[in-house]
């Protein structure tokens, strides 16, 4: 029923993409697109009970944005069960990024982050959940949204859910939605919620030259494009593009809870792409609340030994008390265990 | 508590999970959450990140929270805002821990059961009563039991108390880590693998554990053969330790009750480890085991070389056993009570095991005046709440 709307959708997309990327275009292929605005007052107050309220999209069951909402992709993405995660960023009228260094750039206030996962191809298409991190005066809030069956509407999910679906790989799973706490789990950093994915390093050069050129960054910052295009990324050859792979997956997974002042500080253990200490790295560190979670191992990586390491055993886990992540995966995602299993092996002892 | 403060019930059946979840949400502080009598079937971790908050059941035995479908999250139920009170209500069978609070400050759990139901099993969750990176912390008439690693287990925190509360059938029963300014107190720990842990750990954010007030345990027949997945430090524990300090400076050992702990009633070591942490120290410093009432020690002891160990010792190991090794001169290790026999494996070196082992008699000097616990364990007004 729905495939035709989906086919506009897709042209109507394209279209909108072209004009943001290209805004030296004529003003007569501007005044076609002419995309609607977003409700900067929702944005910035109150808690919405649908996702319409706030207006990012053109057309939200096609994910189409609105006026000054960007299409952007990680280079290395958060493995989320497999799911096609559309990302977007709004930036109101007058403001822009600054550019600050590899990590995040400056986020100014009235700004948010709109992230839609979809499981399933073409028409075939399921929106599931659109989690949005709106930048308010008094911080960040971040909302989950739940699609409904019809996919007209996705409404509020403060709780979040639990939805039964199919993999791409073809497992059948009960995908978490998660609740409005769980959010904060892997955004809190310091007691505060913080974005976590598009820090420069992991955002494509050609995306922030052209965001560059439509005055939303001063400037492409140092060091961006760092990381890996993820796919291929967990089969490169060559021992620098494995420890690459690896330290991007685990950055990009593992680091907004592995580090000082987030979720997993009690552990001691640092995933962070700008660590370089072994030990933080867990290389021959013990586990102090891994519980079962060990498995009966004894450090958290033992170079050389890929089997012999707890960081690996919880990854190559699904199961609830064992599974690395805690949050957001219920299956195992073979590349991100591939590239760390690579990456240990080829450790020095 | 505010003038508007609100009370919000909450009860089980149809949608639990969703409901109880979104009251934890949406709960202003001052609030208080009332979980009604039953038992609410959960699929998810639940978490509350609101200050001030009361979550109250109607006994420990009334309502539960029970996990044993949990599909996801690494505990049953997560805190991380400051000034919560956790009241009457029991945790069943999460598969991670049971309760986890972090950062959360000012933190009350009282009258909480958290219990794996099969009992004793590898496949238990880590800890059950779990506050980890946070100031003043009291858990009072608690119960814990069927951890895989340490029913109450408090870390990388200060100002603590843990009082009138039961810990069986876990690994561990009351472990302190990496925490300093604690009181253990009038609590009943039975049928662990060992009774009450105090360490510390390395290579950890917070260390240098110390100034802990160990007193009025009973401390009975911890005899569980060891269940915690190895590489946990407690997997290590010996079967049948009462209370055991390693790496911890200024502790009080005192007024304990020990009976039936057949490896050690009362053990005082270094981390046994080698490590490479230059910040860690590895030692027992200034450590006093005061008069405690012991029964003849270690009559069936975990320990390499046992049978001849205890030939040596007339049956029975002496109830105080001490590693031997020490900061070095500048810092007494251990102060023991003249009443209380001791041994000491007087190891040559920390980090390399048994080697060198020369067991013999303890010689310590006696207990020198009570030392000041002046703003040990969770301030009066943590206390006042459960009134």
């Amino acid at each position: 029923m729905i495939r035709p709307a989906h086919v506009l959708a897709a042209g109507a997309l394209a279209l909108a993409a072209a004009v943001a990327f290209h805004p030296g275009a004529g003003p007569a292929a501007a005044a076609a697109a002419e995309p609607p605005r977003v409700n900067d007052a929702a944005v910035q107050q109150g808690i919405p009970r649908t996702l319409a309220a706030f207006g990012f999209f053109a057309d939200a069951p096609g994910q189409v944005p609105a006026a000054r909402v960007v299409p952007y992709r990680l280079n290395t993405p958060l493995y989320s069960d497999g799911a096609e995660k559309l990302r977007f960023l709004y930036l109101p009228e007058g403001t822009h990024l600054a550019a600050a260094g590899d990590g995040l750039p400056e986020i100014p206030v009235g700004a948010a982050l709109i992230k839609t996962f979809a499981f399933g191809e073409g028409a075939g298409r399921r929106l599931i959940e659109t989690r949005v991190l709106l930048h308010r005066a008094d911080g960040w809030l971040a909302l989950p949204y739940l699609w409904n069956e019809a996919q007209t509407e996705a409404r509020l999910a403060l709780a979040g859910a639990r939805i039964d679906l199919v993999t791409p790989r073809g497992e059948a799973i009960s995908y978490r939605v998660p609740n409005k706490n769980q959010c904060k789990e892997c955004h809190g950093l310091d007691g505060a919620v913080v974005p976590i994915g598009p820090k420069a390093r992991n955002l494509a050069q050609e995306w922030l030259a052209a965001i560059a050129a439509r005055g939303m960054i001063d400037r492409v910052p140092d060091g961006a494009d760092a990381l890996p295009r993820w796919e291929g990324a967990a089969d490169a050859t060559g021992g620098a593009q494995v420890t690459l792979a690896a330290r991007a997956y685990l950055d990009v997974n593992c680091a907004h809870c592995h580090r000082p002042g987030a979720m997993a500080s009690n552990s001691g253990l640092d995933l962070r792409w700008e660590q370089r200490d072994p030990r933080a790295l867990g290389v021959m560190k013990r586990p102090v609340a891994a519980g079962r979670g060990s498995a009966g191992l004894l450090f958290a990586v033992v170079p050389g030994k890929p089997r012999e390491s707890i960081l690996l055993h919880r990854m190559a886990s699904a199961e609830p008390g064992v599974a690395m992540p805690e949050l957001g995966k219920a299956t195992v995602d073979p590349e991100g265990v591939r590239a760390v299993e690579r990456w240990i092996a080829a450790m020095e002892p | 508590m505010p003038a508007w403060a609100e009370t919000i019930t909450v009860a089980p059946g149809e949608g639990a999970q969703e409901r109880l979840q979104e009251a934890l949400i949406l709960a202003e502080p001052g609030d208080e959450i009332v979980l009604a009598a039953g038992r609410f079937a959960l699929t998810d971790g639940l978490s509350l990140d609101v200050d001030n908050v009361t979550l109250r059941g109607a006994g420990m035995e009334a309502s539960v929270l029970d996990f044993s479908g949990q599909q996801g999250s690494g505990e049953g139920l997560l805190v991380t805002s400051d000034g919560v009170t956790l009241r009457d209500f029991a945790v069943e069978n999460p598969k991670g821990d049971g309760i986890k609070s972090k950062g959360a400050d000012d933190i009350v759990y009282h009258a909480i059961r958290v219990t794996w139901t099969a009992g004793p099993r590898a496949s238990n969750g880590a800890y059950g009563i779990y506050p980890v990176e946070s100031t003043n912390i009291l858990v009072y008439g608690s119960e814990v039991s069927g951890a895989s690693d340490a029913g109450i287990y408090v870390g990388q925190s200060s100002r603590i108390t843990v009082r009138n509360s039961v810990a069986t059938d876990n690994v561990a029963g009351i472990e302190i880590e990496n925490s300093r300014n604690a009181i253990v107190e009038r609590n009943f720990v039975s049928r662990n693998t060992g009774g009450i842990l105090v360490f510390d750990l390395p290579d950890l954010p917070v260390m240098g554990g110390g100034n802990v007030l160990v007193r009025h345990n009973l401390v009975a027949s911890n005899t569980t053969a060891n269940f915690a997945p190895e590489g946990n430090i407690v997997a290590s524990v010996p079967r049948g330790t009462g209370i055991m300090v390693m790496a911890n400076e200024n502790v009080w050992v005192g007024q304990n009750l020990l009976y039936d702990n057949p490896t050690a009633p009362i053990m005082v070591i270094a981390y046994p480890m080698a490590f490479d942490d230059p910040d860690y120290n590895p030692y027992p410093r200034d450590v006093t085991i005061d008069r405690n009432m012991v029964d003849e020690g270690g009559t069936d002891p975990q320990i390499e070389g046992a049978e001849s160990l205890l030939a040596a010792f007339g049956g029975a190991l002496p109830p105080v056993m001490w590693d031997g090794l020490s900061a070095g001169e500048e810092r007494a290790t251990l102060w023991v009570h003249p009443d209380l026999p001791g041994w000491s494996l007087n190891l040559p070196a920390q980090g390399e095991g048994m080697a060198g082992a020369r067991p013999g008699p303890l010689e310590a000097p006696e207990p020198g005046p009570a030392i000041s616990t002046e703003n040990w364990g969770a301030g009066a007004e943590l206390e006042a709440r459960i009134r």
